[in-house]
């Protein structure tokens, strides 16, 4: 009511130009897009671009460089340090991805039952999600200090498991494993959360239909819970390998790369040959040899979109 | 036939109340469901609790396991958090990261929003292109533009200026609030808007007075998101940001607390807490609105 009265008003005054401008819908449209498309060309694609151009360039700071061709990658390729970080960003993309869902998974089934205090219970397990990685990270770099790391404390002190205390960050295997632990348990509480959702869409009535198809636990999770968590269960797991693939914060804050550049990931490699190192070609040479496997990771999730729309639209019928 | 349905009838019903008795008998659900349950907590919450812990310890507990029990304190004290608010630029931090993480979630919001109505509302040719390329630049993380986007920041004068954080934060904003807000358009029914094109009203009046107050829960959810993962945000600050004062918390933390051999642990854990404290206390009045939204987008 209000509305039409305004609207009628509004054509009787002199800005009517403007108002069928932006009842135009072509130029409302161009508008509407306007400021995204412009932050998302300027801050996005150019420098997606000019990173994959610096990337066969000799460019160093201050110093504007020379096309180079695939200098940077065959160098690289003889580099031990890149070569370092390309296994350690698999295994750690690897190990912490299965880690993640494994547990995640297991939560999710856990929190889908009738518990009391529910929302509660949700909110503390999201903490992890919420609080600044880098934050976090440096509470583990605390709990992982060779002296005083609360770990070793109950292992040695009061468990008596160990004699020694451990060396978390001192030797290439264990600050590996400590890093996949660290980003684990950050992931747990996305996957539990969203596989949770996905858990409650699936009606009771399949369970009660596989149980009078006398099927066990076990085989009513293989053949029902799992298919039908299986959409969301891709959707996640993109993103999650995504993310994992080029974490920087959390290895950043507690090694640093070390120790002797055992745990460099590929991102922070990249960063430390590009930003303090000064090398900008050859930082961005290992961003882009990122490229494949995101590209990989998106192929991926769009097939896995694709197909829930799919799914979905079945579902309706 | 009547034997054989006879045969099996009990047979069913009995492994159906076993069923329903062995998974809310006592024991066995406290060792299949609390038991685990309790364990992912503590180990999830474990590091905060241990944060809190060593803020409020004095050095002379926080260095020695033997005389004092190191999982409580015994005589809490406020001098790393002193030290903290006092001796170091944490208050402008806070600020900065304030500044910085609120700026830009209104640009990507208007930004979003907009972008969002455009593609769900105005319907148009290559429409879902738009959809799509938004979606792709969600998948193109910081790690791989922080390189060229610094060289970019340096040639448009911004290195080492707020601006260069609030202008390159959108680029992982938008795409996420825009999915977001893709997804609450769909859930309104278009009738409503249809009704007020017949009273006469403009698509903006329509999109101020109908659209966006129904949208209202996914924009606070938005907002929220695009808050913390600016407050979140790490690489860009790192890169673009080399004044100590003008620092975000995460980097100012990371790198000028730590200064040296001498770790002030307790000290950092107090900035590392106070720096979660403002991102948790906004999820725990949202969280339904969170929870709602996450399963929202991973359902879309």
């Amino acid at each position: 009511m209000t509305i039409a009265a305004e609207a009628r008003t509004a054509h009787h005054l002199p800005q009517n130009w403007l108002v069928r401008l932006l009842d135009n819908k072509s130029f409302l449209i161009f508008l509407c897009l306007l400021p995204a498309a412009a932050l998302l060309l300027i801050f996005l694609t150019y420098p997606l671009g000019l990173g994959i151009w610096l990337a066969f360039t000799d460019t160093k700071i201050g110093r504007s460089g020379h096309f180079i061709g695939f200098e940077n990658f065959t160098s690289l390729m003889q580099d031990r340090v890149f070569i370092t970080s390309v296994w350690n960003t698999l295994l750690y993309t690897g190990v912490a991805t299965v880690a993640k869902f494994a547990l995640g998974l297991w939560l999710a089934l856990l929190l889908n039952n009738h518990l009391p205090f529910k929302s509660l219970l949700r909110a503390l397990i999201l903490v992890p999600w919420i609080v600044p990685t880098v934050l976090s990270a440096i509470a583990f770099w605390w709990i992982y200090d060779p002296q005083f790391s609360i770990i070793s404390y109950v292992l040695v002190d009061v468990l008596g498991w160990r004699t020694s205390y451990i060396d978390f960050l001192g030797e290439p295997w264990a600050a590996r494993w400590s890093l996949i632990a660290a980003n684990t348990w950050r992931g747990i509480p996305f996957v539990a959360i969203s596989l949770l959702a996905g858990l409650q869409t699936i009606s009771p009535a399949l369970y009660e239909a596989a149980m009078l198809d006398g099927a066990n636990a076990w085989q009513r999770f293989r053949h029902v819970t799992f298919p039908m968590l299986m959409p969301i269960l891709a959707v996640v797991l993109t993103f999650s390998v995504l993310f994992t693939f080029t974490d920087f914060q959390l290895v950043y804050a507690i090694t640093r790369g070390g120790p002797i550049n055992s745990t460099h990931l590929m991102a922070t490699l990249a960063f430390q040959r590009g930003i303090p190192g000064g090398q900008l070609g050859e930082g961005a040479a290992i961003a882009v040899a990122m490229i494949p496997f995101l590209v990989l990771a998106t192929l991926f999730s769009y097939y896995a979109l694709a197909r829930r729309k799919w799914q979905q639209g079945e579902e309706n019928d | 036939m009547t034997d054989h349905a006879a045969a099996e009838r009990p047979h069913l019903v009995e492994k159906e109340n076993s069923g329903v008795i062995d998974w809310s008998s006592g024991p066995r659900r406290f060792i299949t469901v609390y038991l685990p349950l309790s364990i992912f907590v503590i180990v999830l919450l474990f590091p905060f609790y241990w944060m809190a812990i060593t803020a409020i310890k004095p050095n002379a507990e926080l260095y020695d396991y033997k005389t004092y029990n190191p999982f409580w304190v015994s005589s809490p004290t406020l001098d790393n958090i002193k030290r903290l608010l006092f001796q170091t630029d944490y208050p402008q931090w806070l600020l900065t990261t304030m500044t910085v993480a609120t700026v830009a979630t209104v640009l990507s919001l208007f930004s979003s929003v907009l972008a969002a109505y455009a593609i769900q509302r105005l319907k148009f040719k290559g429409s879902q292109y738009v959809g799509l390329a938004i979606y792709l630049a969600y998948l193109v993380p910081p790690s791989i533009l922080f390189i060229p986007m610094a060289t970019l920041i340096f040639q448009l004068g911004l290195f080492d200026s707020q601006w260069a954080l609030i202008l390159t934060y959108p680029t992982f904003l938008i795409p996420f609030c825009t999915w977001l807000l893709i997804g609450y358009f769909k859930s309104i029914p278009y009738e409503l808007e249809e009704c007020a094109m017949i009273d006469g009203a403009t698509r903006l009046q329509i999109l101020w007075q109908i659209t966006l107050p129904l949208a209202l829960p996914g924009l606070i959810s938005a907002g929220i998101f695009a808050f913390t993962l600016s407050w979140n945000e790490f690489i860009y600050a790192l890169a673009f940001i080399q004044s100590a004062e003008k620092k975000t918390v995460p980097v100012a933390v990371l790198t000028q607390l730590v200064e040296g051999d001498v770790y002030h642990w307790g000290s950092l854990m107090a900035g590392a807490l106070l720096g979660s404290i403002p991102v948790a206390l906004l999820y725990s009045f949202f969280v339904d609105y969170y929870v709602a939204s996450l399963t929202g987008a991973v359902k879309e």
